[in-house]
């Protein structure tokens, strides 16, 4: 069996950085196995714009984001093979893939850096009732189907969640000539940026209902429509409220959930709130020398931040490999009043670097503040106007405010 | 008048007050986190402006498919005249990165480029 330093599963935005990262740090035998047709991941079906303003202070579709990594894999020489898939991982670090040219393969690596992405929630995932016709797509498949393909999957369309796919496929569909009849969020916000609401909605007069959710899909061999109805706090449909369209595609933009699968074989541990792994502040999960980054850890909506989690991890894992990262002991993050999520799980101690920790809220909060408890200690507050579970925050912490740590390290949120 | 919309130039989307006088013309804006809302509200209120993404038609490439952008904001009232002139493009690859598509579109002096290169594939 061949030995590779590095193995990196998966060859999107993610697994591009942590390659470019570790390959920096000095590591020269790296491999990235892709099961696709080339790397690039989820941003070649991206088409629109607005990818790399922190990291490029510019705005490129997702494409051009993808191909100026792809072009740095190319100029370090950096191994990939595409066409891959990559079928199980045991904790001793030993991968078996399988592709065309050399068939049903393992290959045993010294270190691990999973970086798989996520995957789509499924209507099964929510239960609508109804029976399973043609013409329910998740958003991101209609996505590939039109943007790649050519493909339009209907004429009249109805979305149900209001996440930036859906938001984005709004208007892609409607460009392309589709009638885009509404978007129903269950939540009495919507879970994509503003900006999207405005451009992709707005623009083209399409209306959101809040509060509302599908309950009945008409139509037994292609959807012929569908019912919405009003939501109550608990979210159950109040009677009285049923509003029928008909349409012949339903896109559901219900969530994303890390492809966590391969890294569960090896014993890598998952959080029960991000669905991926358990990890500490250098992205290392509870399986020495396995790591993880990108949507697989945490599902991102800025592409940016995925880019600078994979060149950290990508770094570290150089210095794993290298024997050159400092062990500690290792304390608790945990998410307080407000706080859907934090990430790391763990920070080690007496740590000489900054930590940049990323979490969600629970719901909208305006005009809030964050507090950062070290041992029950305020250790730093930042005043927010708003802050939206559709976005990702994150914040940064100095070695010297970390010094303290002894336990355990809370976010949480205080309202007025 | 007073209009409400929300400024797309960045992520964080400000939710914009803007004011304006019988002409048009934007007289005081509210909401802005920064400079650049107060003159996209500006623009705004006089002739909206967008980018526009979408594809065209390729042969001889690993997809059917090539994305293009806009290499200028165009006027939003003309988004769908020039997705018609982008629907009657054929092209075969291979495409560089940003090569030109469609040049001066709909005499809007803004060029359809190529948002990624794509290799020409024999099959
Ligand atoms: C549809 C969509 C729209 C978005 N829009 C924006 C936006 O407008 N702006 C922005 O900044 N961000 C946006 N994002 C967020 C950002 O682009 C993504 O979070 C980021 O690109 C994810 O990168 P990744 O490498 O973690 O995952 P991916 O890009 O999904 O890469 C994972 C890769 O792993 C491969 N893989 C998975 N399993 C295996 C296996 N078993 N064997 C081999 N290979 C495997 C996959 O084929 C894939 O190429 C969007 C995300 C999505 C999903
Ligand atoms: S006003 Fe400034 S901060 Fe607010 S969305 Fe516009 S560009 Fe961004």
């Amino acid at each position: 069996m061949n030995t590779v330093e590095l193995v990196i599963i998966g060859g999107g935005s993610a697994g591009m950085a942590a390659a470019c990262g570790a390959y920096e740090a000095g590591v020269r035998d790296i491999l990235i196995l892709e099961r696709d047709k080339e790397l690039g991941g989820i941003l070649l079906q991206c088409i629109h714009n607005g990818f790399g303003l922190h990291y490029y202070k510019e705005e490129l579709s997702g494409p051009e984001y993808a191909e100026r990594w792809e072009k740095k894999i190319e100029e370090y020489g950096i191994a990939y093979r595409l066409d891959t898939m990559v079928l199980d991982i045991t904790a001793d670090k030993v991968i078996t893939y399988t592709n065309t040219v050399e068939g049903y393969t393992k290959v045993r690596a010294k270190a691990i850096v999973l970086a798989m992405g996520c995957r789509e929630r499924t209507r099964g995932a929510i239960h609508i009732p109804g029976f399973r016709p043609a013409g329910v797509w998740t958003a991101g498949t209609a996505q590939r189907y039109l943007n790649m393909e050519g493909y339009l999957v209907g004429r009249r369309i109805f979305i149900l969640g209001s996440g930036d796919i859906g938001l984005i496929m709004a208007r892609r569909m409607t460009l392309e000539g589709a009638e885009v009849l509404g978007v129903a969020e269950i939540m009495p916000y919507s879970n994509g940026l503003p900006r999207n609401i405005q451009q992709c909605l707005r623009d083209f007069e399409i209306p959101l209902y809040l509060s509302h959710t599908v309950t009945n899909v008409f139509g037994k061999d292609r959807v012929s429509g569908i019912e919405i109805s009003q939501v109550n706090q608990k979210f159950e449909p109040i009677a009285g409220t049923e509003k029928r369209f008909d349409c012949d595609t339903l896109l559901l933009s219900v969530g994303l959930i890390p492809e966590t699968q391969l890294g569960q074989n090896a014993g890598v541990l998952l959080s029960p709130k991000t669905k991926g792994a358990l990890v500490n502040d250098i992205n290392e999960t509870e399986t020495e020398g396995i790591f993880s980054c990108g949507n697989v850890l945490h599902v991102h909506d800025v592409v940016d931040f995925v880019s600078e989690e994979g060149l950290h991890t990508g770094k570290n894992a150089a210095a794993y490999l290298q024997n050159k990262l400092m062990r500690a002991e290792e304390a608790n993050v945990s998410a307080g009043a407000g706080i859907g999520y934090v990430l790391p799980q763990r920070v080690r101690k007496t740590l000489a670097e900054a930590v940049t920790f990323s979490f969600r809220v629970t719901d909208v909060k305006k005009n809030a503040e964050l507090l950062v408890k070290v041992d029950g200690k305020v250790v730093k507050s930042v005043k927010k106007r708003q802050m939206i579970p559709a976005e990702m925050e994150r914040i940064t912490l100095k070695a010297e405010e970390l010094n303290d740590l002894q336990s355990e390290l809370v976010l949480e949120i205080r309202e007025d | 008048m007073e209009k409400k919309f929300i400024c797309i130039v960045c992520p964080m989307g400000c939710e914009l007050t803007a004011e304006t006088d019988k002409q048009g013309n934007l007289t005081a804006v509210a909401g802005n986190r920064c400079k650049r809302g107060e003159s996209y509200a500006e623009q705004e209120c006089k002739t909206p402006m967008r980018m526009l993404t979408s594809t065209v038609r390729i042969e001889k490439a690993l997809y059917q498919r090539l994305p293009v952008i806009t290499s200028a904001s165009i006027p939003k009232d003309m988004i769908f005249q020039v997705m018609s002139e982008i629907d009657r493009v054929k092209i075969e690859a291979p495409v560089e990165l940003r090569q030109i598509i469609i040049k001066n579109v709909c005499g809007l002096s803004a060029d359809i480029i190529a948002s990624r290169s794509m290799a020409e594939v024999h099959q």
